[in-house]
């Protein structure tokens, strides 16, 4: 049988269909359109209401094939891959793109290796070669300093996680046109060697990856005694507070703060880089963010190839007179 | 407990230069290293080791010089370690180095956790330590940020996911692929050191594996590299010198219509 039509991986949490899902039919329908072929969500989960996979459908999908039971609520890496691995056999489609999340960056390769399929890490740019159509998977590599496109041309199907972020939403349309599948879960795929016995959630740092404003501190703030300075200006914008790997291997800020290739992608409306040298790694994980500006005493900074604005001056003087701007113009 | 933690040498990307005219990485003079993130799956195992008793075995798989890799987790504490090496396996891409590294530890054989890093500073995938799960049928926990029991053939482990932290128990054997917060590595100690340049490391080639050539190296991976090219970066950068009291109002002043303008306040 042939491989046919374009699927991406929708993600819920707590039953609610997350954001990622859709960036992955902007994608998805796109390639699906140059593919002259159908998109198919799928998603794994327990009671997601109606209306999430009917908004799949108005977001760009043909077809959503919706698992659902008590042992899928949350992504368990066993019972998600047995299901996973079951609708690919019996589907067989010809290209399938997930987010770089936890989620997707732990089942694609799993189910990769147990379907055989060619599977590309972190991609920012997808596109169908007109002449053989195959995927074209473009992805950063070695730190950020190259851009790679990888094929995957005698393996089906061909598989890719996408950087969250790095594309925006599919608006809904309503009224579109769409099949929802449900398929049962049979209790043999169900089962599993791992439990999930607790949830902590992380207030803290909840918000960095999806804020519209970022403050990110570099090694410039010098000991995290300073912090507070950065704190002041992110509470007086808005803004959550990032960090460079530099700030984070010192103990400064803890981990889910950073910013970068080893940390989180970030594509805020605006990103402040205070004291942020701008190395490659850091580059990776901010350069798509919409607006960018960087304060630095080093004029040769490479933060200051990306950024739209940037103040040469030492933070310590230049980040009170600009918290106090900006809290005046916000009350303003 | 036994403990195996597969590493990678890779350069040291902080350290690398781009060749402006080809897009290519100049190799020379660039450190070859641990892979960093690979440290603190080092880092745990020997923890475990210690607090648990068993062994702790590194494995690798690469050119005849990541040898100096393994040493290097010797100096730091693991008991062995084991070179896979053979030109054959020379371009596999994860999903064939996967299937290496799971023929290598089923010749280990018996054990009871695999550590890995979160990814690899070079390639940056994070996809072995998942595809190494599927080809061992072994679960697999990752961005394990802490290890909190291990007890009755099950672990008790620390999740990070994008909201918080997720508690699991993992049946034994499992793969866990950690996250930076787990420990801090340790730095090599002067008997570590002493020890790892005595000490035997085997190399294993594919005839030693039970793989399957046609599936491992450039022709048997299923990703193939077509392009590789320079990331376009470099906006037009408005700067804005901020030396005295006066040049930072306005600089700041700058900013805030900057901001303004575009309704970011």
């Amino acid at each position: 049988m042939e491989h046919k039509g374009v699927w991406i991986l929708a993600e819920q949490s707590r039953g609610r269909v997350q954001r990622i899902s859709h960036e992955l039919l902007t994608r998805g329908r796109d390639l699906a359109d140059k593919r002259g072929t159908d998109l198919t969500a799928v998603i794994f989960g327990h009671e997601i209401p109606e209306d999430d996979l009917r908004g799949l459908i108005d977001r760009g999908a043909d077809r959503v094939i919706a698992t659902a039971a008590p042992e899928l609520e949350h992504f368990l890496v066993e019972p998600y891959a047995a299901c996973m691995t079951r609708i690919l056999d019996e589907y067989r489609p010809e290209i399938v793109i997930a987010g770089a999340t936890s989620t997707g960056r732990t089942l694609m390769p799993y189910v990769a290796v147990k379907v055989n399929a060619g599977l590309t890490a972190d991609c920012t740019e997808l596109d169908i070669e007109a002449e053989t159509g195959n995927l074209l998977q473009t992805r950063p590599a070695i730190g950020g300093n190259i851009l790679a496109t990888i094929k995957t041309p005698n393996h089906r199907p061909q598989m890719a996680t996408v950087r969250p972020r790095s594309t925006r939403p599919a608006d809904p349309q309503s009224g579109r046109e769409g099949e929802i599948i449900r398929m049962p879960a049979p209790k043999e795929l169900l089962g599993g060697r791992i439990r999930r016995v607790d949830f902590a959630p992380d207030e803290e740092t909840r918000g960095l990856q999806d804020a519209d404003l970022v403050v990110a501190v570099g090694r410039g703030i010098k000991k995290a005694e300073n912090l507070s300075l950065i704190d002041g200006l992110a509470e007086a914008l808005g803004a959550a507070v990032g960090a460079s790997r530099d700030v984070v291997d010192r103990g400064w800020l803890s981990y889910p703060h950073q910013i970068g290739l080893s940390g989180k992608t970030i594509t805020p409306k605006l990103y402040v880089g205070v004291g942020v040298s701008g190395s490659i790694q850091h580059l990776a994980g901010m350069q798509t963010s919409e607006h960018i500006v960087a304060i630095n005493s080093d004029p040769e900074a490479q933060i200051f190839r990306v950024a739209e604005l940037g103040i040469v001056g030492n933070l310590f003087d230049v980040v009170p007179v600009l918290t106090e701007k900006i809290r005046k113009a916000v009350q303003n | 407990m036994r403990i195996v933690v597969p590493i990678k040498q890779v350069p040291e990307t902080n350290a690398v230069k781009m060749d402006q005219e080809t897009g290519a990485m100049i190799r020379e003079g660039v450190e070859a290293i641990v892979n960093p993130l690979d440290l603190y799956a080092i880092e745990l195992a020997i923890r475990l080791r210690d607090s648990h008793g068993g062994e702790v075995i590194c494995i690798s798989m690469g050119p005849p010089k990541a040898e100096t890799a393994l040493r290097e987790a010797i100096a730091m504490g693991a008991d062995s370690g084991v070179l896979i090496s053979d030109k054959v396996f020379a371009a596999s891409d994860t999903w064939a180095t996967s299937h290496v590294l799971a023929e290598a530890v089923r010749r280990i054989g018996r054990l009871d956790l695999i550590v890995c890093g979160e990814r690899a500073t070079d390639g940056d995938t994070g996809q072995v330590g998942p595809g190494l799960a599927a080809f061992c049928d072994l679960p697999v926990a990752t961005y394990v940020s802490g290890v909190d029991s291990i007890a009755d053939g099950s672990c008790r482990v620390r999740r990070l996911v994008e909201d918080g932290y997720e508690v699991l128990d993992v049946e034994l054997p499992a793969v866990l692929t950690v996250v930076k917060e787990i420990a801090e590595p340790r730095l090599p100690t002067l008997r570590g050191k002493q020890r790892s340049r005595k000490v035997d490391v085997p190399v294993w080639t594919s005839v030693d594996l039970d793989v399957d050539v046609e599936k491992v190296g450039r022709t048997g991976s299923p990703t193939r590299v077509v392009k590789i090219f320079s990331p376009k970066v470099a906006r037009e950068c408005e700067k804005l010198p901020a030396e005295s009291e006066h040049a930072i109002e306005a600089a700041a002043g700058r900013v805030v219509e900057f901001l303004k303008q575009r309704e970011l306040i």
